[in-house]
């Protein structure tokens, strides 16, 4: 049950992108269509919950074992980035149609700032290791959720009047900040 | 002398990190909640910015090529740490306020980007003026967008009530909506500048010339500018068919 109220809380209630602003780039770069942002939320969800997994076990094997937790900062944006890389190698040579279709923007999230701070979450939380990997699933699940919703609104908008000086970017945080409104609605799930 | 001032000046007015480039957004938002830690992350990001642009120039050197980024990350990682312990000690209230966007500054793309495009091709004094230049810039930017959104949205500025009691704050502003209502804005208002030039000029700026945030971000590792590159390419090859 516990889990569970980890899951909803990283995935709804504390949104990644919309109320902790934590991968903002690709929220906005990559969301223009809907089928390109679900494939970046695939990848996402999938770099996410093995990098949560993998950095637990570092950060309680590794750096506590050894009492160097302040090195972990630098250990796993270095972990992070050396990841996907490995990921994308795996899935390239083991699963070929999982490459195809995440394989494009697997090395787009290599130092997403998600990432990292969902490693840093987990760790400042202390959550154990499947507490980790159901919060980074979780996170994940929210970015999916948030970038689908915003390329559907951006399909629409294409054919808006819109003023001249509001086009791209503003529309793209005006519609952010209005989905961040209503993801405020779920905030009353969790006491 | 005289090109380590221009260095400050361009860094805080003519190349402002927020106001002009576009750059670090995603702190910008986080932390503006209020004036007093717009100013704390400004001058932690300063002091994280002036460090390593100063040791990046001093090892300019001896870095390989190939393999720069990683080491550029892993000097801004140290010095973030350092920093993060110092601010801990010293200033526990803010280290509390500002929680996880301290460790999250090592892929600010302001730190990179500068270490990227300025501090690897000049010496230490000046890459340290640009550092002192930039972060400031960053600084006044954070503050005055704290500013503003603690204003309007609690009635005061750096904890202090300004306004009357007859005021009714608008809370949304010092809510998540506020900061991507107000970033909207600061997006628009320049793109409303950017267009009034080129029309001065006589020329149209396309959609991909505007600010894009990250498509502006120098980082060479963040996701959405090479996105946006590649969706740029795409677009160019779809009209030239």
């Amino acid at each position: 049950m516990n889990l569970f109220l980890i899951a909803v809380s990283a995935a709804l209630v504390n949104n990644v992108v919309l109320s902790q602003f934590l991968g903002l780039c690709p929220f906005i770069g990559v969301s223009k269509k809907v089928d390109t942002a679900a494939g970046m939320g695939g990848a996402v969800i999938f770099v996410i919950t093995i990098a949560s997994a993998v950095t637990n076990i570092i950060y309680s094997q590794i750096l506590v074992r050894f009492d160097v937790t302040y090195l972990q900062t630098i250990v796993f944006i270095l972990v992070i980035a050396a990841l996907v890389q490995f990921v994308e190698m795996v899935l390239k040579k083991l699963m070929p149609p999982l490459y195809k279709a995440l394989g494009v923007y697997l090395p787009l999230i290599t130092t997403n700032c998600a990432v990292l701070g969902v490693a840093l979450l987990n760790v400042q939380k202390s959550y154990g290791f499947v507490a980790s990997v159901i919060n980074g699933f979780g996170t994940a699940l929210g970015f999916t959720v948030a970038i689908v919703i915003m390329a559907g609104i951006r399909e629409k908008i294409e054919y808006n009047d819109i003023p001249e000086s509001f086009k791209g970017t503003p529309i793209v945080l005006l519609t952010a900040g209005l989905m961040a409104m209503a993801f405020f609605g779920f905030s009353g799930l969790i006491k | 002398m005289s090109k380590s001032l221009d260095c400050i000046k361009s860094g805080i007015i003519t190349e402002n990190p927020t106001f002009v480039q576009m750059l670090g957004m995603c702190p910008t938002m986080a932390v503006t909640t209020s004036a007093i830690n717009g100013i704390g992350m400004g001058l932690t990001t300063t002091v994280i910015l002036i460090l390593s642009n100063m040791m990046i120039s001093a090892l300019r050197k001896f870095i390989p090529d190939k393999v720069r980024i990683p080491a550029y990350i892993v000097v801004v990682a140290s010095f973030v740490t350092i920093v993060q312990f110092l601010l801990e000690g010293f200033v526990p209230s803010l280290y509390d306020s500002l929680g996880i966007y301290i460790p999250l500054i090592v892929v600010n793309c302001i730190i990179l980007g500068r270490a990227e495009s300025f501090a690897s091709k000049n010496n230490i004094w000046l890459s340290m003026m640009d550092g002192i230049g930039m972060g400031l810039g960053f600084t006044i930017g954070l503050t005055s967008i704290g500013i503003f959104r603690e204003l309007l949205g609690n009635g005061s500025v750096f904890g202090f009530n300004l306004m009357p009691n007859s005021y009714q704050p608008v809370t949304i502003l010092i809510l998540a909506p506020g900061a991507f209502f107000v970033l909207a804005g600061l997006v628009a208002v320049q793109n409303k500048v950017r267009l009034t030039k080129a029309k001065k000029a006589g020329s149209e700026i396309s959609v991909c010339e505007r600010t894009d945030g990250c498509a502006s971000c120098t980082n060479a590792l963040c996701s959405g500018k090479a996105y946006t590159i590649e969706s740029v390419m795409e677009d160019k090859k779809e009209v030239e068919k």
